[in-house]
């Protein structure tokens, strides 16, 4: 008798049925999103009927009067998170090219070379081995949950540039940035740790956009006789300019959503200012803070802000992943 | 002929070669020693903040870190001692609901992603929603899960908690299976089809096994992410000063406590015990968090080995 | 008895001053792999100068020495001296940079950058803060790289959008819009079909009127039809490495004709047979 058989009939059904649960999961998962767009959308109707458009142009929040407005966080919500993005570009652009035009390696070469140890068994792995340790340094940042960075706001941030933030106001109050003293929680403290947050981001997206410059373009430059920073100004930035700026979308998509930080210390008052140590509020804040104690009709305009918010944050992140998209198509031109 | 554009030298037997040098006069050459070193400041300068964190969780939470935390229940104000022994519970339970969800579906969704139909139109919108929860702001995770279980059964609970964790694990967990899955060498997959090997026989005795520190290393992440997040918790979960269990049962329908949700409220606050007992608990979160990074990826490197 | 032999030729044929460059390899080294030694080569004004040899010999090694491109190789060592006007480049007190200002490079694969056409000619001349007529000067190179009747109509056009051979010619008329006194070039040819080389080739023998040109290459009838001077290049297996040295240098014809060395004649019977 042969060991080979036709499939059981409970093999089949098995098969069968995998196949199946594989498809359902896969369309499970589509109809999680719906879903998820769907129901804030539902919950926010009866909201929207009431308070119509007005209410992203209100600028009080009262629950006694019934009176609601989201301008004021919308305005905190857009302050902070471009505040915070513009530190965190400067910063994590700068990383990502320390890590990918040899910076640090080629540094560090030098170094060793200068006590002759560059081949070295041990020493002369030191390169790399830096390279990378500054690479999972940087990505520990993301790694740190957002309410520790709130945490360190609270006790180390604001207390650190307190004077600093209150001389420049005393020094330079005419300018609107500095038009108010920092009393405590305010829109700088909260952008800069929010800034810390998306570097991450940045760095490695950017890191990434740097990497995928074909090596033979930096050739090129440096074959036109290009100094270093000839090449990574006029070639390797521009060339890679495309997922960069992807990069920073996406950023900025994350510091749009992020909540805890901003709650803590961004001093959530709803006031419209331009400036920098003003108490503000966010999107994200106010929901987090009236959620838990809301009644039955301030729930249904909490509703309206998330749908707002959850309008803001997919339009941001769909343009910087087709941005991406873009970006490693152009490349595969240049390979 | 034009006039030649740089400076060149004549000639004659013995030209002038100064040009050649290099000199810090020279515009570009400063221009970008210049450039080199603010880089070079910047990427230390973005340094500091994580060294600074590392060194205030140790300095502040590793002061009054005890034994006793982690079986204590949290002090009310202007109490003294106390600890967060319900939080860390309430934390890893909400933790264990949202995986029990997001792994199997997200693994099941990585297995259509990549073997049942890759490159369907079904696929591709998956893996589209996939990249929407990836930025999907944490927050609005909670606001869900308030609409569709704290609304629905009439209360905060470690369910609606966990609930909302999932939704933030599950892109992690489906994106890096599926990579995992098609890392398999097709010749594996060939040769147990060309065995006989049902597709459900193909994927349970070769891929699965195959991909498993790939998925596993997914799940550690997600894990990681999903227990220091605070904002899908703090309407969904709630908080509670007391043991999730009364008498001997869980109960998993009633207001949960969590590390990150401690930390939240303790940090807000004018009482000196309670600040120093979230600075506690920050070390023990951070350290639980990079505890499963970093078991991720172990599991990762053993695969590439 | 290499160095002998090289040296009898340049005295003999051209006067000393002519010489741009004089290389003189003596060790380099990747790390620890030693990939050349002593290798002399002169490379003379308003000549093409080739060099040939097998794979892996270290030909583009010292063409990319000669402009200290491989200053970018992190590990790269060398001991010996490269002389341009006079001048060794590895002094340290030289700029590398400076040195490219005068000595261009074009490399095997054509690797314009990602702007337009206009611009990929203009780099050079952005780089080194050109004031005149910029139009012109690119018209020059073009017309130069014989590209200027394909591209004229569409210099806004992406350096990308041109075909393999078009996009070769526009590296080399980037290199050579800033009129370097030298130009190399690795097997520019390599990536490119028989009728775009036949237009590099006679290009070169148009750029040696101005330019002086030294030039890797692995197909044995280019080096004939367009090098003036010819140096082979071998790898040495003898001590376990594979390091490659000069194994003879002197003008085209003779050493096509007669190589006086066995490996010089191997080689060359072996390609043409
Ligand atoms: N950047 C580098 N780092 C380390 N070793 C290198 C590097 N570039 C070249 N080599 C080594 O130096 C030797 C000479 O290489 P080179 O590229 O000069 O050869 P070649 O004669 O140009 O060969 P081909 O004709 O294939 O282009 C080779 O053994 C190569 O492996
Ligand atoms: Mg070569």
């Amino acid at each position: 008798m042969s060991i080979s058989q036709p499939p059981t009939s409970g093999q089949r059904t098995a098969n069968k049925a995998f196949r199946l649960s594989t498809f359902a999961f896969a369309w499970l998962s589509v109809a999680l999103v719906v879903y998820i767009v769907c129901m804030i959308t539902w919950e926010a109707i009866p909201a929207f009927r009431e308070h119509g458009l007005g209410f992203i142009t209100g600028t009080t929040w009262d629950a006694n009067t019934g009176e609601y407005g989201i301008l004021p966080e919308i305005w905190g919500t857009l302050y902070s998170s471009l505040l915070a993005l513009l530190i965190g570009t400067v910063f994590g652009v700068s990383v990502a090219i320390f890590l990918t035009e040899g910076f640090l390696s080629g540094g560090v070469f030098a170094l060793l070379k200068a006590v002759h140890l560059q081949y070295h068994p041990l020493w002369g792995r030191l390169p790399e081995q830096l390279e990378h340790l500054l690479k999972n340094l940087v990505e520990l940042l993301a790694a740190i949950p957002s309410v520790v960075y709130g945490l360190w706001g609270i006790f180390v941030v604001i207390p650190m540039i307190r004077p600093v933030a209150n001389y420049l106001h005393e020094a330079l109050g005419w300018f609107p940035a500095f038009g108010t003293p920092l009393s405590g929680p305010g829109l700088l403290p909260a952008s800069l740790v929010l800034a810390i947050m998306i570097l991450p981001t940045i760095a490695a997206i950017s890191r990434d956009a740097l990497n995928a410059v074909p090596n033979k373009l930096r050739e090129a430059a440096y074959g036109m006789a290009a100094t270093r920073w000839e090449a990574i100004l006029y070639v390797i930035l521009p060339t890679s300019a495309t997922g960069l700026f992807g990069a920073v979308v996406l950023a900025f998509g994350r510091a749009l959503g992020e909540t805890m930080a901003l709650a803590m210390l961004v001093g959530n008052a709803n006031v419209i200012s331009v400036s920098l140590f003003s108490p503000a509020n966010t999107l994200a804040a106010l929901l987090a803070n009236n959620f838990p104690e809301a009644g039955q009709k301030e729930v249904g305009v909490l509703m309206y802000a998330a749908l707002v918010l959850l309008a803001i944050t997919l339009i941001v992140n769909i343009i910087g992943a087709a941005i991406l998209q873009r970006a490693s198509k152009n490349l595969e031109e240049v390979r | 002929m034009s006039a030649n554009i740089h400076p060149s030298a004549p000639s004659t037997p013995t030209p002038d070669t100064r040009h050649l040098e290099k000199s810090l006069r020279n515009k570009q050459s400063l221009f970008s020693f210049a450039m080199s070193a603010v880089v070079g400041i910047l990427t230390l300068l973005a340094l500091v903040p994580l060294f600074s964190v590392v060194l205030m969780l140790f300095y502040r939470g590793g002061k009054s870190l005890s034994f006793a935390l982690f079986y204590e229940l949290p002090p009310g104000p202007m109490q003294e001692g106390g600890g967060f022994g319900n939080a860390i519970l309430g934390t890893v339970i909400m933790v264990g609901i949202a995986a029990a969800i997001a792994v199997p579906m997200g693994v099941l969704a990585a297995l259509f992603l990549a073997e049942t139909a890759p490159d369907s139109r079904l696929a591709k919108t998956v893996r589209f929603c996939g990249k929407v929860l990836t930025g999907f702001p944490s927050i609005l995770a909670g606001v869900f899960a308030y609409g569709a279980v704290v609304l629905l059964t009439g209360g905060f609970s470690a369910v609606a908690g966990g609930v909302a964790l999932s939704i933030l694990m599950l892109p992690t967990v489906m994106l890096t299976a599926e990579e995992a899955l098609r890392m398999v060498p097709r010749k594996m997959k060939e040769a147990a089809i060309g065995m006989g090997a049902t597709d459900f026989q193909c994927v349970w005795m070769v891929l699965l096994p195959t991909s498993l520190p790939g998925i596993l290393t997914g799940v550690m992440l997600a894990v990681a992410r999903a227990a220091g997040e605070t904002a899908p918790l703090l309407f969904t979960a709630l908080f509670s000063n007391y043991w999730i269990s009364a008498g001997g049962n869980v109960e998993l329908m009633q207001p949960t406590a969590s590390l990150a949700v401690l930390i939240y409220n303790f940090s807000g606050v004018p009482f000196q015990n309670q600040v120093e007992l979230a600075w506690a608990a920050a070390l023990v979160l951070v350290l639980l968090v990079l505890t499963a990074n970093l078991i991720g990826q172990a599991i990762s490197r053993r695969r590439i080995d | 008895m290499t160095n002998a032999e090289t040296m009898e030729s340049t005295t003999t044929n051209t006067p000393q001053h002519d010489v741009v460059i004089e290389c003189d390899i003596r060790e380099l080294y990747y790390g620890n792999f030693k990939a050349v030694r002593d290798t002399y080569v002169p490379i003379h004004k308003g000549a093409i100068t080739a060099f040939i040899g097998p794979s892996g010999c270290g030909k583009s090694t010292v063409l990319r020495c000669l402009n200290r491109m491989n200053d970018l190789v992190r590990g790269f060592r060398f001991e010996g001296r490269v002389n341009f006007l006079g001048r060794d480049i590895y002094d340290p007190a030289i700029d590398p940079v400076a040195i490219r200002r005068h000595i261009g490079m074009v490399f095997q694969q054509p690797n314009p950058f990602s702007m337009s056409i206009f611009n990929n000619v203009a780099f050079g001349l952005k780089l080194n803060r050109f004031k005149g007529n910029k139009e012109e000067r690119v018209e020059m190179a073009l017309r130069g790289a014989a590209l200027w009747d394909e591209v004229k109509d569409k210099l806004h056009k992406s350096g990308l959008s041109l075909s393999g051979g078009q996009q070769q010619r526009l590296c080399i008329a980037r290199a050579i819009a800033t009129e370097p006194e030298v130009l190399l070039m690795d097997e520019p040819c390599s990536a490119l079909d028989p009728i775009a080389t036949r237009k590099v080739e006679e290009l070169m023998l148009e750029l040696k009127e101005k330019y002086t040109i030294a030039i890797v290459t692995h197909n044995l009838q280019q080096a004939q039809r367009v090098a003036d001077k010819t140096g082979f290049l071998y790898v040495d297996t003898t001590e376990g490495s594979r390091t490659g040295y000069l194994v003879e240098f002197g003008d085209s014809d003779r050493l096509f004709e007669a190589p006086q060395e066995k490996y010089t004649q191997d080689y060359i019977r072996g390609e043409f047979s």
